[in-house]
């Protein structure tokens, strides 16, 4: 019985060990992948204005993809290829990290926080946008603070860190929120839209690229005290220090040469597609001073207690 | 693949919290049990009701069945979903709106529920419908000339039958409405769903995330499996379809 199972077991082996093989090979190193197949994986946002989303054309554009389209340039003058054909994969907050780690995204241009929990699964390129926590109204419910939300609906969208900060903050501050959550943004801003939710708290620059987008923008305000303070990074894979190497070369040079304030005036303050509406949105100073020296400390050197 | 295992995640302290990850993914169990047992008590009700006037032999009556069943299977279930959640208070007077979309108590587990319910109503009315009609007319016409009324006929002769004749595809669709209460996540049910994604977001471990919930579904899907056995092995009648074994 054994012997006749034997070979059966060999096989299964083998194809296991063929299956594991293969995904090694993805792991060898983005670069190698990038020569071999002259191709690159972006994963892209469909809402995060202004850093990641599709235009009217549905095509992806903003401040992050502009960058990361920088860094393939970057990787192309280094290896010398012709061209590197840009693939885009729209990822959710759900899926992005899954798919950099099994190798499906080689960098992801999204709207993704630089945390400690993370930085166990991916490494980030440097810091190019700090965004602070804060919560859109509608103006008319005259609300200015979080001290006014309690017990009422307030809205956020699932699967981002601003749930965490919420809990947070109904912990320490005895403040006790209903939370009525959305599947994605725009889903949690119809919430504050049709009077589901008083507020949403989310990323101040995401508030704004929403309540732009909106119908009638002049009926929100973005209000409040700082929630959080949170780096915004590309992703990339960990542990491919070749990759990794290259990307905050580009990274740091952009920084250096006045070419990420030239790219935050682009999108941050001037009118941006689809409805050519401008963000009016003024660097804040912690950027001004990631732009200065890089780095890719996360969230949490950023929100020490004092 | 370059992946940091932890399966002691379980265990863990919820970020801001006092509770472990552990007790959210019961508390989220706990949600899709009653999501699902109260949309398939509706279901089942409804279903049986709706199904059973398809068959009666009145214009009227059986266009409404007819019209209630081709609404709620046409729209995908995600769909009713968000219509259920976000256009129909819209439809309602004004103050009313406002305390359905506010203080309605555990408004996103009422609306998950009602919408689910009426979702596979359509479904089980089909069923019941087909079992009824499974049924030699011999029997409606023999109830009908030894004096019965026709809800007699309904109430003593068809029904019995026909509800023993669907309990298989009933039990399939048991199993699915635990499966599709997972769609309940897309309007804030804490359902397995919702808090799966919520603790990949918290703690990066996707993997192990995922396999406990497709675990926790899988139990639910069996149990609901199992206990439907257990519901034909005791109504079966012997020779007929629905005991031959």
């Amino acid at each position: 019985m054994t012997q006749t199972l034997l070979p059966r077991r060999l096989t299964l082996i083998a194809a296991s060990l063929a299956a594991f093989g293969l995904s090694a090979q993805v792991q060898a190193g983005t670069i190698e992948k990038v020569k071999e197949s002259g191709a690159i994986t972006m994963g892209i946002r469909e809402s995060s204005l202004p850093l990641s989303y599709l235009d009217d054309k549905q095509q992806p554009v903003g401040y992050h993809v502009e960058i990361c389209q920088k860094i393939v340039d970057g990787v192309k003058a280094k290896l010398g290829l012709k061209a590197v054909k840009i693939n885009y994969q729209p990822v959710t907050s759900q899926n992005r990290i899954p798919l950099v780690t099994n190798g499906t995204v080689d960098l992801e241009c999204g709207s993704t926080t630089n945390n400690a929990a993370r930085q166990q699964q991916v490494a980030f390129a440097p810091t190019t946008f700090v965004t602070n926590v804060r919560m859109a109204v509608k103006k008319a419910s005259g609300i200015t603070g979080l001290q006014q939300l309690n017990g009422k609906p307030v809205a956020t969208t699932t699967g981002t860190t601003s749930v965490q900060l919420m809990r947070g903050h109904e912990k320490g501050k005895g403040i006790d929120f209903k939370e009525v959550y959305g599947k994605d943004h725009a889903d949690a801003f119809l919430m504050l839209e049709s009077d589901r939710a008083v507020a949403f708290v989310m990323d101040d620059n995401l508030l704004a690229g929403l309540i732009a987008s909106s119908k009638n923008p002049s009926d929100y305000a973005i209000v409040g005290e700082v929630l959080n303070i949170e780096p915004i990074a590309i992703m990339l894979r960990k542990e491919d220090p070749q990759f990794q190497g290259m990307v905050n070369a580009t990274v740091k040079d952009l920084a250096k040469s006045g070419e990420l304030d030239k790219l935050y005036k682009k999108w941050f303050q001037s009118p941006i597609p689809p409805k050519g509406v401008n963000l009016n949105f003024t660097m804040s100073e912690q950027l001004k001073e990631a732009i200065k020296n890089p780095n890719d400390l996360p969230a949490e050197q950023y929100n020490i207690k004092k | 693949m370059n992946y940091h295992w932890n399966w002691g995640i379980f265990f863990d302290q919820v970020q801001n919290g006092d509770e472990t990850y552990l007790a959210w993914l019961i508390s989220a169990l706990g949600w899709t049990v009653a999501v699902s047992i109260t949309a398939w008590i509706m279901a089942l009700v409804l279903g049986a009701i709706i199904g059973t006037l398809r068959t009666v032999p009145h214009r009227g009556i059986s266009f409404f069945a007819n019209a209630w069943v081709e609404l709620f299977r046409n729209i995908p279930l995600l769909v009713q979903m968000f219509l259920w959640f976000f256009v129909v208070p819209e439809l309602l007077p004004k103050d009313l709106a406002l305390w359905v979309k506010q203080d309605m108590p555990a408004k996103e587990f009422v609306t998950a529920a009602i919408c689910l319910g009426l979702f596979t109503s359509s479904r089980i009315a089909e069923q019941t419908r087909a079992g009824i009609q499974s049924l030699p007319r011999g029997q409606t016409n023999a109830g009908l000339a030894m004096g019965f009324t026709r809800a007699q006929v309904y109430r003593y002769v068809l029904l019995p039958m026909a509800f023993r004749i669907i309990v298989p595809p009933l039990t399939s669709e048991l199993m699915n409405i635990f499966k599709n209460s997972s769609v309940a996540f897309a309007i804030g049910v804490l359902e397995l769903t919702f808090v799966s994604r919520q603790m990949q977001e918290d703690t990066s471990q996707g993997i192990e995330v995922y396999a406990a919930v497709t675990l926790l579904y899988f139990i639910c899907a069996f149990a609901a499996n199992r206990g439907m056995a257990l519901v034909e092995k005791r109504v079966q009648v012997p020779g007929y379809i629905a005991g031959a074994h």
